[in-house]
């Protein structure tokens, strides 16, 4: 890390120099985006409504011009990474990681400054990319591989080796359509962990799979990190953060705040955690499906303790109250309105609606309405979940859905913390647990039960 | 490690800003990907359907018994001396690699939204293999063509020898309204609408169902600034030969094809930035 750019005195930089020579040198780099510029035409419909309703605000009332919001989702961010660096990238959700990765990759181009690659660059933003559901699995392992900057030779070369680490041989002339969500996980996976290129930059696809494949692609990655390649890692995950890297930066709201070995900038983060705010998420720019009669324009999550008050994170066996803002804009007649709480593989966890309740939900257009879930002893993992929406009347029509509205993050509990390690899976089961030991000699040590939830027995057990 | 070819040197990263380079030369070093994509195009093209690629002849073929019946047998127009038939498929062969291409050229960019946003290539291919994939119809129509020749009798002339060119004609001005057409499909999804009405009308402003030899000579060369003109005739003479000399018309054909192409590569390139923050 060059010392002299951008960072104040007191911040702790990477320990050593490093002698291998700098192959990224990223300088006052800055992404500046336009909030409410231009609506996107999906449909004819859409677009005549649009624009008539443009046409009669302007006769109305003048042009009426909508405000152009800046932001800076990277602002001023500088750091060079020498050869062989394995750099764990940090931070919460909009906080400038993905936006740094997509300008490193190439993707989208910075507002503002520069950066300087050397050797080719190969970026895995997404398990998957490139591949077609009508094609083979043997025929998606060229395709994805060819738009991921592999060679045909290189292709053919590791064929069976990516065959077999996704371990899909018997299905590998099957349409990928036929596979199971986990066959295809793997599949696209492998592909991208063999792409063997000068600097590699992924962001957070190791989070796919069962645990056990979890634990393969991390290994794979070591491997990579290992031959002396430059990765780039953006996670969440900050066990594999630690184990993986050797730096870490943190991002928070567009500026590296910090650069230093992966413990400190973990630790850093979890700090920044407990301070977060409850952030409401605008759906404006999100994928909807449906009618579109009404539309959910916003949500918010605000964790609460057990006696009703708010608490800054979410964490396992906390209330979650789920707030949604509907917008109608045609009439809508008794319609069922729900969330879903998928992890981070797509599984659905948690429904929610009003249906259940034996509650229906009708609005004339101009209506506003404001609906809450209140989700009592949430006993999720710490770990990241994805929210849907929907609003309708079910098998007749969806007049409004957001497959993936926002992510939820849920936090380890700090006061209930006593054993560090994260088992996988969902799920954490409120439970009590004993332990017997008997002793040769036949006595029987008295029974230890403790009445504590969750995470404190399951440390209990575990030894 | 084999990668050199693609990036020799420090890549640099910055902002840019009003027209850039093309950047042919990436172009030709993602050339592998080009053949994957085209192969994939190929490949998904005709999946799922019944008569698989035995759309890519029915399509002109049943077209020109269509005109045949209406404007041939019906309505008298004129053909040049060669029969009907064949002098409405003989334009409708081009012609349909032209429309298809550039119906899904313009749909290009934004079908493969999720490759954009997620891994860098040189975005030019998109639309460039989607026009490729086109000219293997083409090449399948093409058997019928001769066949209809010999149905006939017409024996085709020395003049085929041209016919590359005019293949080339038409592939430029596919591609050239394609990148225009992509490109501004990213940013106004109007662009959807506009294209079935526009590659119709333009099929009126084409001497497929008629013979340009219908307007008055002085007129022939404003009506070639449509580059399809020149193709269309082009086709006629090489293979029909057809007494019109279309000599002006083509150059005038060539000229406004390659406009319209350098035009349309510099215009994508420029749109090219936005892409990934707009798809």
């Amino acid at each position: 890390m060059s010392s002299d750019v951008g960072f104040p005195a007191d911040l702790s930089l990477a320990p050593t120099p490093h002698e291998a020579p700098r192959v990224i040198r990223v300088s006052h780099l800055g992404k500046q985006y336009q909030l409410g510029t231009r609506a996107r035409y999906r449909t004819l419909r859409e677009a005549l409504v649009e624009s008539a309703m443009g046409i009669a605000r302007s006769v109305g009332r003048g042009r009426t011009r909508r405000a152009v919001e800046r932001f800076w989702a990277l602002d001023d961010v500088s750091f060079d990474v020498a050869q062989g660096d394995v750099v764990g990238i940090i931070g919460r959700n909009g906080s400038g990681k993905s936006t740094l990765l997509k300008i490193l990759s190439r993707i989208v181009e910075p507002t503002r400054g520069t950066v300087d690659l050397e050797g080719r660059v190969g970026s895995l933003l997404e398990v998957g990319t490139g591949f077609h559901p009508d094609l083979t699995g043997r025929e998606n392992v060229f395709l994805s591989g060819a738009i991921l900057g592999m060679r045909r030779t290189e292709i053919d070369e590791k064929f069976d080796e990516i065959v077999e680490f996704a371990e899909v041989e018997r299905f590998i002339d099957t349409q990928v359509k036929h596979y199971s969500s986990g066959m295809y996980m793997r599949l696209a996976f492998s592909v991208a962990a063999h792409l063997e290129p000068d600097i590699l930059v992924v962001d957070e696809v190791l989070a796919v799979g069962d645990a056990a494949f979890q634990k393969k692609c991390l290994g794979k990655m070591g491997t990579v990190a290992r031959h002396g390649r430059t990765v780039l890692f953006v996670s969440h995950n900050m066990g594999a953060v630690v184990s993986l890297c050797s730096r870490a930066l943190l991002l928070q709201s567009g500026h590296l705040v910090l650069d230093s070995d992966p413990i400190t900038v973990a630790a850093r983060y979890q700090a920044t955690l407990t301070a977060a705010p409850t952030s409401t998420t605008d759906l404006a720019g999100a994928e909807h499906y449906g009618s579109g009669k009404a539309r959910f324009v916003s949500l918010q999550f605000v964790p609460e303790r057990r006696d009703g008050t708010t608490r800054e994170m979410m964490c396992p066996g906390s209330r979650l109250r789920v707030e949604t803002r509907i917008v109608c804009s045609a009439p809508v007649d008794s319609a069922n309105v729900g969330i879903t709480i998928y992890d981070a593989s797509g599984y659905r966890l948690v429904d929610a609606n009003t249906a259940m309740q034996g509650r229906f939900v009708s609005m004339k257009p101009g209506d506003e309405a404001c609906v809450d879930f209140a989700l009592d002893d949430v006993r999720l993992k710490p770990g990241t979940y994805l929210v849907g929406l929907w609003m309708g009347r079910s098998n007749v029509e969806d007049i409004d859905g957001i497959l993936y509205a926002a992510t939820l993050e849920v936090e380890p509990d700090p006061q209930q913390l006593q054993h560090s390690e994260q088992f996988p899976g969902s799920y954490l089961c409120a439970f009590k647990h004993s332990v017997v030991i008997s002793t040769q000699a036949g006595d029987v040590a008295p029974p230890g039960v403790r009445d504590e939830p969750g995470q404190r027995s399951a440390a209990g057990a575990s030894r | 490690m084999t990668h050199t070819s693609i990036r020799p040197h420090t890549l640099r990263i910055e902002p840019t800003r009003g027209w850039v380079a093309l950047r042919l030369g990436e172009v030709v070093a993602y050339r592998e990907l080009l053949y994957f994509l085209v192969w994939r195009d190929l490949k998904v093209r005709y999946k799922q359907t019944i008569l698989g690629v035995a759309w890519a002849v029915l399509q002109p073929l049943l077209t020109m018994l269509v005109f045949a019946l209406f404007f041939g047998r019906l309505a008298r127009v004129p053909s040049d001396g060669v029969p009907y038939p064949l002098f409405a498929y003989t334009a409708l062969v081009p012609w349909t690699f032209f429309a298809t291409g550039l119906t899904l050229a313009s749909n290009s960019l934004v079908g493969s939204a999720n490759l954009i946003t997620k891994v860098y290539f040189p975005r030019l291919t998109i639309p460039l293999a989607t026009v490729l994939a086109g000219l293997v119809d083409f090449a399948l129509a093409f058997p019928v063509l001769f066949g209809l020749m010999w149905w006939n009798g017409v024996a085709p002339t020395a003049q085929v020898v041209w016919l590359p060119v005019f293949i080339a004609l038409a592939f430029a001005t596919a591609l050239g309204v394609g990148l225009w057409l992509s490109a501004l499909n990213v940013e106004f999804r109007d662009v959807r609408h506009v294209v079935p009405f526009l590659t119709q009308l333009w099929m009126f402003a084409t001497p497929i169902a008629y013979p340009s030899s219908l307007l008055p000579e002085k007129w022939r060369t404003l009506y070639a600034l449509n580059p399809m003109v020149g193709v269309v005739e082009g086709f006629r003479w090489a293979l029909l030969g057809t007494a019109t000399r279309p000599g002006p018309m083509i150059v005038v054909s060539g000229a406004a094809a390659l406009a319209l192409l350098i035009g349309g590569a510099f215009f994508f390139r420029r749109m090219e930035r936005t892409f990934a923050d707009v798809v």
